[in-house]
């Protein structure tokens, strides 16, 4: 069913223009998906190695303090910039953007292609950094100056600078891409679809990509400067030091700044991750639960006031970094304040779930175990963001097992359940059910056996970033046996990738066929004439849309769902 | 079902955990008792929303699970319950936040009378001064660094010259009196982390930053660094002992004032020189990345180096000897042992001083080791 009327939106001819240089938003969002997903895996064996040091310490040669320190770093800003923000932004915010306002394509699909390939120019720049002399920035991924830029710290000079190239690189094209996704919802949204008809996957996505503009721009001139630091010698982050015997000419510097800057972005960053994950998930529950999603609009405004909250509340990342300690009593009630509409959404979904018709798909098993994993991990932020509480508990292990299951394992399962939700749709073809109910055992009961443990680590005072732990008298001996624990559950839960990756190849050409709409759901990307949906999505005319995106088991109506471009018998009938 | 189930399993076994745990918080020692109140009523109220939000999802899953001829509900909201839920949740915060936000400002308004503690930082070791009689500190700077003045104090500063430097990386406090601890590093960040002490700061070059606490039980609390600083911070050891008036002012005399550092007459003859060394591996914070009972720490352990002969990256080998020790230490990026990363700085020791060093070593080497172990 190809269509052509002459506004430029001619179908792609040959095999390179189709899949290759592309232009089409659905094939971009599968290349940054393949991309983020392999980067991704990097990332996944790094911390099988970390995580093989701290259960066996000295066990393998090839792990010394050098490379421990450079598979944490590269673990973490793998994780973080190049699989979770180019995976919701790039992937899901490509796909499901124009899909689901109802357009033909992003507003500027020239630049949506560019903006693939500068992120894949970043990515390969970051992996070129594992084979330079020195390997690798092993600074840890929030590459405090003035440690990252000085020798003691492995990578110190090809390492670091290819990290921070990469870095500008990467938001060249998160720039490029974010533009598309803002102007797409505000400009292209198809007839009738309102702002307050939007879905939530939409909202998140939008006010992610918002945050994202605002933010990178903090880490740009931040890695401007470090680099500047680092090669021309200028003092913007470092004071005058003497590194390891050696007097350098810097002075005058600020090593605070950096991380003012730093977490300017990086606390945004979070919900750069978050978002897009609060906004999928609040989906894939209305649908498998055939009900609406409870409360839309308090969603809209909590999705608006936790991105506007997340730009005041980034130094609770520094209540201990010896900054004005009068900011301690801002950024604590800050960060407490945002706990409230993050609460409201945690409400919300469930209940959705209450008195819903709940179908426990593999997307929506993924979902609920976000629920209950993003509820933990965001309660246990709720210590580390009241200043007092925080300071026994920074920067030990009770930090890692909260940030990794509020903003690591919480948002992958929403790329899981994203990806079993809406894989049909992008290839015509079912993921296969068991391997993803096993996929989905083994790493959520997996990731709660990895984390719940480790808070107490945490408590105990354990130090995060510590390559061994040997003669410390007050950790006993039975730290390092919940160590081996942990690791053997890490190795089996990273083994586990494997099924869903050989789920997503085997599936894509061998998976049942899916028809246009497997889930019964509502919004628009389940409309399309044709599955997969073909270059330009709607045939001869776009949709129209009559009401708002959670028609669910609505009274009356013959289906238990009614979707968005459904024409109404009666006119002007909708909300 | 099997969800339910495992939501279940999972709220059960958490609290059994928090009970069970035998990793918890060390025992006190400080005045911030407030803070580990804040943290159990923390816990309380984020443990209650835990168990409450899970079992709520295991209940909902059971009973609104997939039924031939069921219809969900169709309620788009519900404003009464959704200003409930933001009312009572409102409530909780506040329960958490008006105590810690008390506590908090008591930590950062330090006592007038507190006993002054200077803690340095580097690439991996910890030094200490305090005030001497005239309880002033003198003024530093990372321009006054060299090998004999490693804190790097003002030589001209008269306050400064009664200042008492402590000799290791062990620092002793008398228990009850209150601490302000000033911090400076002179190379990266560093983090002063005492976990029964609960307080702790960073260490910033280019600033000075502070915090404060009572020590409130005798005994000997780990100093670790919490803030990554490069290859050796796992390594970055100390220890504060707490202990009573009497003891700490005997300890706080038996160490020496800034002057007495500065005019000390090098020791000579063997023994003596071996002694020098060890002293000057310690200050020099050589034991960061060498050990002497023959670990692996970032460097090669000085236990049975002496003697032995060692491979280069670059495939060539040599015998390590009063030649080649001098050699290296004098210029140590010039060749690279196999297997460990290029990063030994370059210090800047007198003759006489490297040749202590280098006795020192000597007499860690092979069949020697135990002799020197034991001065340790």
């Amino acid at each position: 069913m190809a269509y052509s009327h002459g506004d430029g939106h001619h179908p792609p001819q040959s095999f390179w223009t189709r899949y290759v240089w592309s232009q089409d938003h659905k094939v971009i969002a599968v290349q940054y998906t393949i991309t983020a997903i392999l980067i991704g895996l990097v990332g996944l064996v790094l911390s099988n190695l970390m995580r093989l040091q701290l259960g066996f310490p000295g066990r393998f040669a090839f792990i010394d303090a050098q490379h421990y320190y450079q598979f944490v770093t590269m673990h973490g800003m793998i994780m973080v910039i190049y699989l979770l923000t180019a995976l919701f932004l790039g992937g899901f915010g490509n796909y499901l953007i124009p899909l689901m306002v109802g357009a033909r394509d992003m507003v500027f699909p020239f630049l949506n292609m560019l903006s693939y390939w500068v992120y894949l120019v970043a990515v390969l720049v970051l992996v070129a950094s594992f084979f330079v002399p020195g390997g690798p920035t092993g600074a840890g991924w929030t590459l405090y100056p003035p440690q990252a830029i000085l020798p003691g710290t492995p990578g110190d000079g090809a390492g670091i600078i290819l990290m921070l190239v990469s870095l500008l690189i990467f938001i060249v094209a998160a720039t490029m891409g974010g533009l598309n996704y803002v102007t797409t919802v505000l400009q292209a949204r198809t007839e009738g679809m309102t702002m307050f008809r939007l879905p939530l996957s939409v909202w998140g996505i939008f006010m992610a990509t918002i945050l994202a503009l605002l933010a990178f721009p903090a880490l740009f001139v931040s890695a401007v400067m470090m680099l500047l630091d680092k090669t021309l010698g200028t003092s913007f982050f470092m004071p005058a030091v003497i590194s390891l015997g050696q007097t350098l000419g810097y002075k005058g510097g600020s090593p605070l700044l950096f991380q003012h800057l730093f977490w300017f972005f990086g606390h945004p960053e979070v919900y750069i991750v978050a978002l897009p994950a609060f906004g999928i998930v609040s989906d894939l529950i209305s649908t498998h639960a055939r009900k609406n999603i409870f409360g839309y609009r308090m969603m809209v405004w909590a999705i608006i006031a936790i991105g506007v909250l997340s730009v005041v509340v980034w130094a609770h990342h520094m209540f201990v970094s010896g900054m004005n300690p009068y900011f301690g009593f801002f950024f604590a009630t800050t960060t407490l304040i945002i706990a409230i509409p993050t609460a409201l959404k945690v409400y919300n979904w469930v209940l959705t779930l209450w008195r819903g018709n709940i179908h426990l798909t593999v997307p929506m098993l993924f979902a609920i175990a976000f629920v209950s994993m993003f509820t933990i991990g965001g309660l246990t932020g709720l210590f580390l963001g009241n200043v007092s509480v925080d300071i026994p508990l920074s920067n030990t292990y009770f930090v890692v097992a909260h940030f990794h299951m509020v903003m690591g394992v919480a948002p992958i399962l929403v790329v899981f359940g994203g990806l079993y939700h809406w894989f049909p749709k992008v290839t015509g073809r079912m993921l296969n059910d068991t391997l993803g109910k096993l996929h989905f055992w083994i790493t959520f009961v997996g990731t709660y056996l990895i984390y719940f443990p480790m808070h107490y680590l945490g408590f105990l005072g354990m130090p995060r970033r510590y390559y061994a732990y040997d003669n410390y008298q007050f950790i006993p001996p039975s730290a390092q046996q919940l160590n081996v624990f942990i690791t053997v559950v890490a190795l089996i839960v990273g083994v586990a990738q494997l099924l869903f990756l050989f789920n997503l190849a085997w599936s894509a050409f061998k998976g049942r066929l899916a028809g246009p709409n497997p889930w019964g759901a509502t919004t628009l990307e389940w409309q399309t004439p044709d599955t997969p949906p073909t270059h330009g999505n709607w045939g001869e005319a776009q949709p129209v849309v009559y009401r708002w995106a959670y028609e669910y088991s609505v009274p009356g109506a013959t289906e238990d769902f009614v979707p968005q471009n459904l024409m109404p018998e009666g006119e002007g009938e909708g909300e | 079902m099997a969800l339910a189930i495992a939501l279940v399993i999972i709220v059960v076994a958490a609290v059994l955990f928090h009970v069970l745990s035998p990793w918890w918080m060390t025992p006190l020692a400080s005045n911030w008792g407030q803070i580990d109140t804040t943290l159990s009523i923390t816990i309380v109220i984020t443990g209650l929303v835990f168990v409450v939000i899970n079992l709520f999802i295991a209940y909902a899953v059971v009973r609104y699970r997939r039924r031939v001829g069921r219809r969900a509900d169709y309620q788009p909201e519900n404003k009464k319950l959704e200003g409930w839920l933001m009312g009572l949740t409102t409530v909780g915060i506040v329960a958490m936040l008006a105590p810690g936000l008390l506590v908090y400002a008591k930590l950062i308004n330090p006592p007038e009378d507190a006993l002054v503690l200077e803690v340095v930082g580097q690439q991996w070791q910890w030094s200490f001064r305090f005030a001497g009689r005239d309880g002033q500190l003198g003024s530093s700077g990372i321009d006054f660094i060299n090998a004999d003045n490693p804190l790097g104090l003002n030589p001209t500063d008269t306050r400064g010259q009664d200042d008492v430097l402590v000799q290791g990386n062990e620092v002793h406090l008398p228990l009850g009196r209150p601490v302000k601890v000033l911090l400076r590093s002179k190379d990266v960040l560093h983090d002063f982390y005492v976990q029964p002490f609960r307080a702790r700061m960073n260490l910033v070059p280019g600033m000075v930053t502070h915090f404060w606490f009572t020590p409130t039980k005798t005994g000997r609390y780990e100093i670790l660094c919490a803030q990554l600083c490069g290859v050796g911070h796992y390594n970055m050891r100390g220890m504060v002992v707490v202990e009573d008036e009497a003891a700490f002012q005997k300890w706080l005399n038996s160490q020496p004032t800034f002057r007495e550092t500065m005019t000390k007459t090098a020791a000579t003859g063997g023994e003596a020189l071996v002694k020098q060394g060890a002293t000057l591996a310690q200050s020099q914070g050589c034991f960061a990345c060498h050990s002497v009972d023959g670990s692996t720490r970032v460097g090669p352990s000085w236990k049975g180096l002496y003697g032995k002969t060692e491979t280069f990256a670059d495939g060539t080998t040599a015998q390590v000897d009063d030649a080649y020790l001098h050699q290296f230490i004098r210029n140590p990026t010039a060749r690279v042992p196999k297997g460990y990363p290029p990063i030994m700085p370059k210090f800047d020791l007198s003759d006489q001083q490297l040749a202590a060093l280098v006795a020192y070593i000597e007499s860690l080497g092979q069949g020697k080791g135990k002799d020197a172990v034991a001065q340790q």
